[in-house]
């Protein structure tokens, strides 16, 4: 049997069908998870997908920390399990201190969605481990509060300890400190990304198919795991 | 003290406002013919707004038969026009439901919201047919690019689309950009969604089954946008007037999002009798169409609306146009399921009244009955114009100023065309609009085979056998000023056509048809033509009319917009991994125009340019552009064609270029023999489009073309390496022999560079840099 990943949905969640999409394609078992479930339905590995989360209209994702499902995951990722947060989830995790720092408002005020290269910065996580260190990959970034921000003390730490998973190429596309599109927390197993590599999983809809690897990488690590 | 149907009858001489609501004289007495009394305000309120312009179609209902009587036979229409959208039947059980709307009015007095709540507006109504939304496309129509309301209205468009389309999960596939001074002071934002659900799922608009439950759910009830529809839709500006604002709706799209799944839950829990969105007339439109097009009665309590704020009054209650909500038919056996449901997407719901078979509408509010109609003649027996219409005075000298080489003087050496060229590609009008749509989601789903600026925006339907649709609107209202007849029929062959290079076959149509006031017979004349060119080629073609909009009074004062008729056009494809992008691939592939080009520059983007607008329009040839159309799908089916692209504004010359930027690649290009460089490149004659034939398929190509009598003359072949030979070594280049060289850089810097000069922001560059692409 494949592994089975949970992918919650929020009201206001977009991107959750597009995430169990992936997690398929890559050869996993996608498990819908409620906000409201107060289980955890034995999945091996959790994505918060993109989206809005009760529309976002206080701080991104800070509302959706405080959702029952949501003090599961916090308890399970604080003892190793995978969590992957996707533009909005990278938000959650960052409001439930699951990562340090924050996201906010594109330095050009603008909601921006384009064609995003990245270079992946760590291989040494679940979410990452079947890239090459220092590859570049392209997939689609879409954001209106993507710009990481955090003090120079963390960014610094972050940088020392091997934690920024990926840093956009090229022009930087919200004003993010140092570049910064994905972190880890210090065990590796919970990841931010901003950009989605859940829509770049199929040449016929993504740019290309630079995203699987993310999903691979989860799978790979869970036949690994004890 | 509230008026109610007692008080009505006891005091029929009360002086009541009718003619601030919009209504004439003759309009209300035959309120009181109907009622056989005044009417209380409450039924004032109803009646004015669904007679209203917006709502009633009073004025355009004689010409708009056209499209019922003169429809094509097919077996693809499931659900015609009347309904809330059309439903088109797309094989393997698949149905389709599409529509376009205008949201002018309020876009104008607030941007932003006017045009959020055009998105949400759209999709509520393709939710209300059982069908989940796929995607949405706004045509937007400006005044000049660099006049300040523009530079007002636009971004406030753009982000208030974004930041409700983004937010409701909805990808933005295309639609248009289109600058032109006829649209200052009323710029146009239409609005189209398209959704897809299983034949068994289809659901209508009406209230059967006496003593079925009516429940309205969604949003609370509020003050906002009342009189929206009868007041801004259906007066002209005056600059004079008291400040609108407070008449344009607040839309949230997070609630608009739960909606769509609360309501797609409980259709296909089997819950729903009939249902009904709530737009423009708000809950006096869903109660009344709803009964009127089921048993013929309902019983209201108005008292049990969720209110946002307390101090509403009846007659405001039944105005309102606050956005998402919803009115349901519902059996009591299955009331508390529906309910039940409602409360696992936490949108609020309450049961206001039931389905009777009494014939009339009655309504109360806490024991007074208030309104108390016969529903059909408040929705559907609404008054009816033959309004007068003459051909406009000025039309003859219009069409007489035929844009000749005499009359504007045409760039003849090389170096006129190459810039030419530039000047076309880097006119607002033509500039690359990723400003725009790179701040819209366009990937949202995971099912956008292609999106704007492919000449098609393409979804797949169904993950397992790859069925998809394609759509596209167009119209060049500059052709429809000089011809209306033909500018609407070139509107929807140039979205005919672009469904068809892209691969899928056209099966039906959608309009949004913006004018001025219908008061002037002169607008009538241009609206009267429109809808029958419209009708006859919809019937030549062979697709039907699905459904579609109406927009009068786009005008200030005495000045209307130009004649505006947007055609959207439908295709299917049967499988997406056929469909055709514009992009090149193949160094050595052969580059084809299809179809014959002619001296026609009357409207065309060039003749824009140099502030000429005068001549007849380019000449409308529909078996041509049937017979293009067959052939672009076979030839994306037969897999003979790697690339293609429509030929419209600008001409040649412009569409190759689109199509080496789209695909960073050079190519080389001659002018083929016997015409005119200068028309070759950019005259806007119809039934043309560029083909990309790798070298194996030409001959089966060329074949093909012969056989069916379709001209297809090579001029061309991509080749990324011509940098070398012409002086730029390591780039891109298109070279037109023995005209001009252009690398794709000088090329995409003029073309990315005009939008964020005019409207700011520098980031917002939807293609990835060079280094990606030299990978």
């Amino acid at each position: 049997m494949s592994a089975r990943i949970g992918v919650v949905t929020f009201p206001g969640s977009l991107d959750d069908v597009d995430a169990a999409r992936a997690i398929r394609i890559a050869g996993g078992t996608a498990v819908a998870l409620w906000h409201g479930d107060t289980d955890l339905h034995g999945v091996d590995a959790v994505v918060l997908p993109g989206g809005f989360s009760y529309g976002d209209y206080l701080r991104c994702g800070a509302i959706a920390k405080f959702a029952p499902v949501m003090s599961l995951v916090i308890d399970k990722a604080q003892v190793g399990l995978p969590v992957l947060g996707i533009c909005n989830g990278f938000q959650i995790l960052c409001e439930s201190r699951l990562l340090p720092g924050a996201l906010t408002r594109n330095d050009h005020q603008h909601f921006i969605c384009r064609d995003q290269r990245l270079r992946i910065e760590s291989t040494d996580t679940p979410w990452t481990m079947d890239f090459a260190l220092g590859q570049e990959i392209v997939i689609p970034l879409k954001n209106g509060e993507g710009g990481y921000v955090a003090s120079e003390v963390v960014l610094d730490e972050l940088f020392a300890e091997n934690r920024v998973i990926a840093t956009y190429q090229g022009e930087n596309p919200n004003g993010s400190y140092r570049n910064v599109a994905g972190i880890s927390n210090k065990a590796g197993n919970v990841v931010g990304l901003m950009p989605h590599p859940e829509h770049a999983v199929e040449l016929l809809t993504g740019p290309t198919i630079d995203g699987v690897p993310f999903f691979t990488s989860v799978l790979k690590s869970l036949i690994g795991a004890p | 003290m509230i008026d109610s149907v007692n008080i009505a009858r006891e005091s029929p001489d009360t002086e009541q406002p009718w003619a601030d609501l919009g209504l004439k004289q003759d309009e209300y007495e035959s309120i009181k013919e109907i009622l056989g009394r005044r009417p209380t305000s409450s039924e004032l309120a109803m009646y004015s707004v669904m007679w209203s312009e917006h709502c009633s179609y009073k004025s355009s209902k004689v010409h708009l038969r056209q499209f019922g009587d003169k429809a094509p036979k097919t077996d693809a229409l499931l659900v015609g026009i009347g309904e809330n959208a059309g439903v088109v039947d797309i094989g393997d059980g698949w149905a389709v439901t599409f529509k376009v709307e205008s949201h002018n009015h309020p876009s104008y007095v607030e941007p932003y919201q006017g045009a959020a709540t055009g998105i949400g507006g759209i999709v509520r109504d393709i939710i209300s047919m059982g069908a989940r939304p796929l995607a949405v496309m706004d045509p937007l129509r400006f005044g000049a690019a660099d006049a300040p309301d523009t530079r007002r209205v636009l971004p406030g468009v753009v982000a208030g689309i974004g930041g409700y389309g983004n937010c409701l999960g909805l990808p933005n596939i295309g639609g248009e950009l289109v600058f032109d001074e006829s649209y200052a002071g009323n710029p146009l934002v239409n609005a189209l969604c398209v959704g897809s659900m299983k034949h068994e799922d289809i659901h209508l608009a009406s209230a059967k089954g006496v003593d079925n439950l009516v429940v309205l759910y969604g949003a609370r009830t509020g003050g906002d946008g009342i009189g929206g529809v009868s007041v801004l839709a259906s007066e002209t500006f005056d600059a004079n007037g008291p400040a609108k604002r407070p008449s344009v709706q607040v839309g949230d799209p997070f609630m608009e999002k739960l909606l769509i799944e609360a309501t797609l839950e409980v259709l296909h829990a089997g819950l729903v009798e009939g249902i009904q969105d709530l737009g423009g007339a708000g809950i006096s439109c869903a109660t009344s169409e709803l009964a009127s097009n089921g048993e013929g009665g309902m019983q209201v309590y108005l008292d049990r609306v969720l209110l946002r704020d307390a101090s509403l009054s009846p007659e405001e209650i039944l105005m309102s146009e606050s956005q998402e909500r919803m009115c349901a038919v519902v059996t009591p056996e299955k009331i508390d399921a529906f309910m039940q449901l409602c409360k696992k997407w936490e949108v609020e719901a309450v049961v206001i009244g039931e389905v009777t078979d009494t014939g009339r509408l009655v309504i109360d509010w806490y024991g007074d009955t208030i309104v108390d109609v016969p529903p059909r003649s408040v929705a559907h027996d609404g008054p009816v114009y033959e309004r007068p219409f003459h051909r406009p005075s000025w039309q003859d000298a219009l069409q007489a100023d035929t844009p000749t080489g005499e009359r504007l003087p045409r760039p003849s050496t090389p170096d006129a065309l190459k810039h030419t060229l530039l000047d076309l590609i880097s006119s607002p009008n033509l500039a690359s609009k990723s400003w725009v749509t790179s701040q819209y989601d366009r990937y949202v789903l995971g099912n956008t085979i292609l999106a704007q600026p492919e000449d098609a925006g393409m979804i797949r339907v169904d993950e397992e056998s790859g069925l998809g649709v394609a759509i596209s609107t167009d119209c060049n209202s500059r052709f429809a000023k000089l011809d209306p007849y033909a500018g609407a029929q070139l509107a929807l062959v140039e979205s005919y056509r672009n469904i068809s290079v892209a691969g899928a076959k056209p099966l039906a149509v959608t309009n949004c048809l913006n004018f001025g006031s219908p008061e002037d017979p002169e607008v009538m004349w241009q609206f009267a033509q429109a809808t029958t060119g419209l009708a006859d080629a919809c019937l030549e073609l062979g697709i039907p009319v699905t459904g579609g909009n109406v927009s009068f009074y786009n005008q200030t004062g005495e000045n209307a917009i130009s004649p505006t008729p947007v055609v959207g056009v439908l295709g299917v494809i049967n499988n997406v991994e056929h469909r055709t992008p514009m992009a090149w691939a193949g160094d050595g592939d052969l580059i084809y125009i299809l179809g014959d080009t002619a001296d026609e520059f009357a409207g065309s983007e060039w003749a824009h340019l140099q502030g000429h607008l005068g001549g007849l329009p380019p000449k409308v040839d529909l078996p041509a552009e049937k017979l293009l159309s067959e052939i672009m799908v076979a030839a994306s089916h037969e897999g003979m064609i790697t690339a293609a692209h429509d030929v419209s504004d600008g001409g040649v010359g412009v569409a190759v270029t689109e199509m080496a930027l789209r695909a960073n690649i050079g190519a080389r290009f001659w002018i083929p023999e016997n015409i005119d460089p200068f028309v070759f490149l950019f005259s806007e004659s119809t039934a043309r489009a560029i083909a990309v034939i790798p070298g194996t398929e030409e001959l089966r190509f060329s074949e093909m073309c012969a056989a069916r009598g379709m001209r297809a003359t090579r001029f061309g072949v991509v080749d990324s390496g011509l940098g070398v030979n012409s002086g730029h070594p390591g780039e891109q280049v298109i070279v037109c022999d023995s005209q001009f060289t252009l690398t794709i850089d000088q090329l995409r810097e003029v073309n990315e560079a005009t939008l964020p000069a005019l409207f700011g922001g520098e980031k917002c560059s939807a293609q990835v840099s060079e280094s990606y692409w030299d990978q």
